[in-house]
């Protein structure tokens, strides 16, 4: 039997991928040959996205993108055989391709690779090995592995995860909480979803490790409507691993009780703020809470709680398994282990780049992207979601390193990176920025619900030249207020997109 | 945050409320149940009426003001009944970069309808969302829970025309 490869993940079936599968399920009966379509999650080449490959001896042979009505032609050029190297879409082992080679896969190792549903091929492809060994080990070893392993948030702070543990552990109660965050509201970015899509047995055993560590009975993952995927994806992979004994009472026979739940969200930037996320899992609306007392301490009903992102808890594993120095032998000064890249927007060559931290901006926009996908020069990229900086190309040589990023008044974030090209209006870019702050404030504190309406109506009569000097003299004070006063960084971070656009590219403004 | 007066009170269609109460009881364990009840209301009949408000709240022990307060908080949540076909364009900096805003644009100038609008038939809300996260195949489009990549302003016209 021949075993072809289609992927399910959402980016993929937005452009066709579902139609594709069908089109080849049908050829190869019409064919009589032996053929599985296996629907696996996304390699996170997305611009050859529906890719489809088949199983050969040399390993696994791509072709992409391929569109539904090529599936016929492909197939009688001998596709079902991973022939066909003339036909256009013939794309050679994907694991040789430059692209995927050159990446560091930890944490997306298993992604595009297995089948999300099958907890058989899990196990196959090294699954539960991380959870195995914490668990011949106190949760006070696995906390200090953690610390170890140098693993820092993925979810924006960058705040060393094993710390973040070593609090929660030494908290005294009998009811504490794992919280996921799950709520990937920054636009560029889309690993959460991948990873979720394409590998969720891996997060359920992160956040199993986590509770290990910390003495956490319960768990939820807080997770955005937006992703009804991966909504689907995580509780099919939950029911299953329950039936497996990956959770509930005494897992994998260690005695370890443990269980978790999905909460959607609700359409609410603001609810991937942790405070905010935790009052919206209580019930209430999303308003952020002041800190202290820190969410490790008083978290979700008030007990200690962990909350990591997706991204962190889906590391864990692979810390475990290979041993912390293994993990932090990849990265750069603080910024260890390796991270996921997300290549978005205005971008030729689109997708997931897992690297070592330290790869530099130019190499991911340029060496992976290939540049715009529109042909122009690119002008600007945004680093770290809606509340990064914009970037122009004259600092491409920044390497991806949360010290050295925050040292140009930049951000990493969620490693999501937006590309655009010359027709960009920096002007307009930065008016969304308010725009954006005035429409998600939790309305909490005044320099943020008022301070971003009072910029967009200052970058509007900037850009109509009312009194452009004073204006931009006032954007600038209002941007330092709104940095000084607000409670959260959603009001604290705004003035980073607004302020690198008026550096980088004043004559948008008109200066 | 919006704030409103209610002057003459909603009437209730007939066995909602009760079904209301159902859909809430079933969920009354779960640590935090409101936004799971207000989720399930919502899938069961596409909006949140004024009237479910008091039955919720009378539920879980909480102030109508309270459970009030939620349900206008989250973009989610529709206080009115939607056409049959939701469409929301991303408006987000990705899909910005490549043509997101004119997307938009030509959405209201095809539909007739703007953002948060019904068409005048009935059968079309077209709404904005902020990010799909599908940011490297942009404009995206979703169409009921269907995500497209790659939208443009044709292609938008032929998926609408499809849906429709
Ligand atoms: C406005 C705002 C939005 C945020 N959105 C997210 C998000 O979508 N996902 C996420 O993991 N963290 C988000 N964060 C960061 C979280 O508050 C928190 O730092 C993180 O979830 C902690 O997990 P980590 O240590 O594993 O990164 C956001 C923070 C702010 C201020
Ligand atoms: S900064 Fe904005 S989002 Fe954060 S607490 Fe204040 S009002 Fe809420
Ligand atoms: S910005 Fe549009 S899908 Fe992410």
């Amino acid at each position: 039997m021949t075993r072809v490869f289609v992927s399910r993940d959402l980016a993929a079936k937005s452009v066709g991928a579902d139609e594709v599968a069908e089109r080849i399920a049908a050829a190869a009966r019409t064919a009589g040959a032996d053929v599985e379509v296996v629907r696996t999650g996304t390699r996170g080449m997305l611009w050859l996205e529906p890719l489809v490959e088949v199983e050969t001896p040399e390993g696994r042979v791509g072709y992409g993108p391929v569109a539904p009505e090529e599936v016929d032609g492909l197939v009688a050029a001998g596709l079902l055989d991973g022939a066909g190297r003339s036909e256009g879409a013939y794309l050679g082992p994907v694991e040789e391709l430059p692209w995927m080679k050159r990446q560091q896969r930890l944490t997306f190792g298993r992604v595009g690779v297995v089948d999300p549903r099958s907890a058989t091929e899990y196990e196959e492809h090294d699954g539960l090995q991380g959870l195995r060994r914490a668990l011949t080990m106190t949760p006070a070893e696995v906390v200090e592995e953690v610390v170890d392993s140098g693993l820092r948030g993925r979810g924006g702070a960058g705040f060393p995860t094993g710390i973040k543990w070593r609090t929660v552990l030494g908290a005294e109660d009998e009811l504490k909480f794992v919280c996921c965050n799950a709520d990937e509201g920054d636009s560029g970015t889309f690993a959460d979803r991948m990873l979720i899509e394409g590998d969720p047995f891996v997060l359920i055993e992160g956040m199993t490790i986590a509770a290990y560590a910390v003495g956490a009975s319960e768990g939820y993952v807080y997770l955005r409507s937006e992703y009804p995927d991966a909504i689907e994806a995580l509780t099919a992979a939950i029911v299953t691993a329950r039936d497996r004994g990956w959770l509930g009472e005494d897992i994998l026979g260690s005695g370890l009780s443990f269980d978790l739940q999905i909460r959607v969200g609700a359409g609410a930037y603001i609810c991937g703020e942790e405070t905010s996320m935790l009052e919206s899992l209580e019930g209430k609306r999303g308003m952020v809470r002041a800190k202290p007392p820190i969410p490790a301490l008083e978290g979700l009903f008030g007990k200690p709680t962990v909350v990591n992102n997706v991204l962190s808890l889906a590391t864990i594993p692979t810390i475990l398994a290979n041993g912390a120095a293994a993990y932090a032998a990849y990265g750069v000064g603080r910024s260890l282990g390796t991270s996921v890249f997300q290549l978005g927007g205005n971008v030729a060559r689109g997708g997931i780049v897992e690297t070592a931290f330290g790869i530099t901006l130019g190499e991911l926009v340029n060496d992976f992207g290939g540049g715009s996908a529109s042909g122009q020069p690119v002008r600007a990229v945004q680093v770290g979601g809606p509340l990064g900086a914009y970037l122009p190309v004259e600092q491409f040589d920044l390497p991806m390193d949360y010290e050295a990023f925050a040292a140009a008044g930049a951000m990493v974030g969620h490693g999501g990176i937006v590309v655009f090209d010359e027709s960009v209006d920096m002007a307009a870019m930065a008016r969304f920025a308010f725009q954006f702050c005035a429409e998600e404030s939790c309305g909490k504190c005044t320099p943020c619900r008022v301070g971003a309406v009072r910029g967009v109506e200052t970058i509007d009569r900037i850009t109509a030249g009312v009194d452009r000097a004073e204006n931009l003299v006032l954007l600038d004070d209002l941007c330092d207020l709104m940095t000084d006063g607000s409670l959260c960084a959603m009001g604290g971070l705004t003035p980073l997109p607004v302020r690198s656009a008026v550096r980088h590219f004043g004559k948008d403004f008109g200066s | 945050m919006t704030m409103e007066v209610t002057d003459s009170a909603p009437v209730p269609a007939a066995g909602r409320p009760q079904r209301v109460r159902e859909l809430a009881a079933e969920r009354i364990r779960l640590r935090g149940p409101l936004l799971p009840i207000l989720h399930a209301v919502q899938e069961e009949f596409g909006w949140i009426s004024q009237t479910d408000i008091p039955v919720i709240a009378d539920v879980l022990n909480l102030s109508v003001a309270e459970v009030h307060g939620v349900v206008t908080f989250y973009r989610d949540f529709r206080r009115d009944p939607a056409g049959r076909i939701t469409v929301r364009i991303c408006q987000a900096e990705a899909c910005r970069s490549v043509g997101a805003v004119e997307l938009g644009e030509h959405a209201r100038r095809s539909t007739g309808a703007g953002f948060g609008e019904t068409t005048a038939d009935g059968r079309l809300t077209v709404d904005e969302v902020f990010c799909l996260g599908n940011c490297a195949l942009g404009p995206a489009v979703q169409v009921g829970d269907k995500v497209h990549g790659r939208v443009t302003p044709a292609r938008l016209d032929a998926i609408l025309g499809e849906a429709r």
